[in-house]
């Protein structure tokens, strides 16, 4: 019950829990030396390439940076349609 | 033949200096040989820290130019049995030394002594690569702020390129009232997020202030709350295995009440 009114009267979002998403974000950027605009284009240069060689549902598509103990990956997940016709 | 840590962080301000001097006056204490190394040349602290500047004749530049014997340089703290400092050059700059000549000298210290601690300039420049040069391994200091943590993985990402194998953190300054509620970082989230092996935590104190004043580290002040995490952090570097001190604190108003009625937290 006290922990109910406790909750009820603190605020929704601690202030650590901002300094602690602000900082993995911000990290993940530093870690790899590539900030946010770069990855964006290096993204759309991506789905470029790809969309030389087969089609692929853009609406489903997901690239996205991971990182799990001091490693960072690139992970996408591109659904492709099919062959392009020539 | 003994070991060469670097105490590092990137991030000025953070405890550097302070837990160079009491984690090498705790390891004195406990019987081992130590040498306290300053790199911090044009900015040197850890003297004064550790109540010892009124002894310097030679410093670390004119053992490197050959102006002087490493025993010359060397000073004896005649408080903590087998303790020595070597000081930084206050008049030159961090371009006064390279890596090279410093892993010479980590190597001729680490033939006389258990511990060599190096005292490393905040930074990623010239000072920073010559304090890691020598080092076995690495102590990352970092207090539970975002620009704190934000340099101190930027620091573990470099010694990763330098392939100094799992540094450790300490985390300094910590304020469990503040961590209670909400409003700083706690352990766990530190470790999370830097993603390596936890040394120990040191709370905030004043008694650091205090011991700073004097000239006398805090490991050697019995009711100091920080002393104590440094003697614990001191001994787990010797390898004893030291359970973490307890931070909890109960101080806040439904704590009190809680405890009044008898609701207490698990």
């Amino acid at each position: 019950m006290i922990d109910f009114i406790a909750r009820f009267f603190k605020k929704d979002k601690q202030s650590k829990d901002l300094a602690k998403e602000r900082l993995q974000l911000v990290l993940i950027h530093d870690r790899i030396n590539l900030p946010p605009y770069l990855l964006e284009q290096m993204k759309e240069e991506l789905i470029g390439v790809i969309k030389r060689f087969t089609e692929i549902d853009e609406e489903a598509l997901d690239i996205g940076i991971e990182s799990s103990d001091r490693t960072v990956t690139l992970v996408a997940n591109i659904p492709l349609k099919g062959e392009k016709k020539v | 033949m003994g070991e060469v840590i670097v105490v590092t962080s990137g991030k000025g301000g953070v405890g550097k200096t302070t837990t160079t001097a009491n984690l090498g006056t705790a390891l004195a204490t406990l019987g081992y040989k130590v040498v306290l190394v300053d790199t911090d040349i044009g900015l040197r602290n850890l003297d004064v820290v550790m109540g010892l500047e009124n002894r310097i004749v030679y410093d670390i530049v004119d053992v490197v130019e050959g102006v002087c014997k490493i025993k010359q340089a060397l000073i004896k703290d005649k408080r903590y049995g087998s303790l020595y400092l070597l000081p930084a050059a206050q008049t030159k700059d961090k371009t006064a030394i390279n890596s090279e000549q410093m892993k010479q000298l980590c190597g001729e210290l680490k033939k006389d002594f258990d511990y060599v601690l190096i005292d490393c300039p905040a930074g990623i420049e010239q000072g920073f690569k010559n304090a890691i040069a020598g080092a076995d391994k690495a102590i990352i200091v970092a207090t539970p702020e975002v620009s704190s943590v934000r340099d101190a993985d930027r620091i573990i990402g470099l010694l990763e390129a330098a392939e100094m194998d799992s540094p450790k953190l300490v985390i300094n300054r910590l304020r469990p009232d503040m961590v209670k509620r909400g409003d700083m970082m706690d352990i766990d989230d530190m470790i999370e997020i830097l993603a390596i092996d936890l040394l120990g935590v040191v709370p905030e104190d004043e008694t650091i202030v205090i011991s700073t004043n004097r000239g006398e580290p805090a490991v050697t002040d019995k009711n100091s709350k920080a002393g104590e995490a440094y003697r614990n952090i001191a001994r787990r570097i010797t390898g004893e295995n030291v359970p973490l001190m307890n931070l909890t604190i109960e101080n806040g108003f439904f704590q009190k009440l809680k405890k009044l009625i008898g609701l207490r937290d698990s």
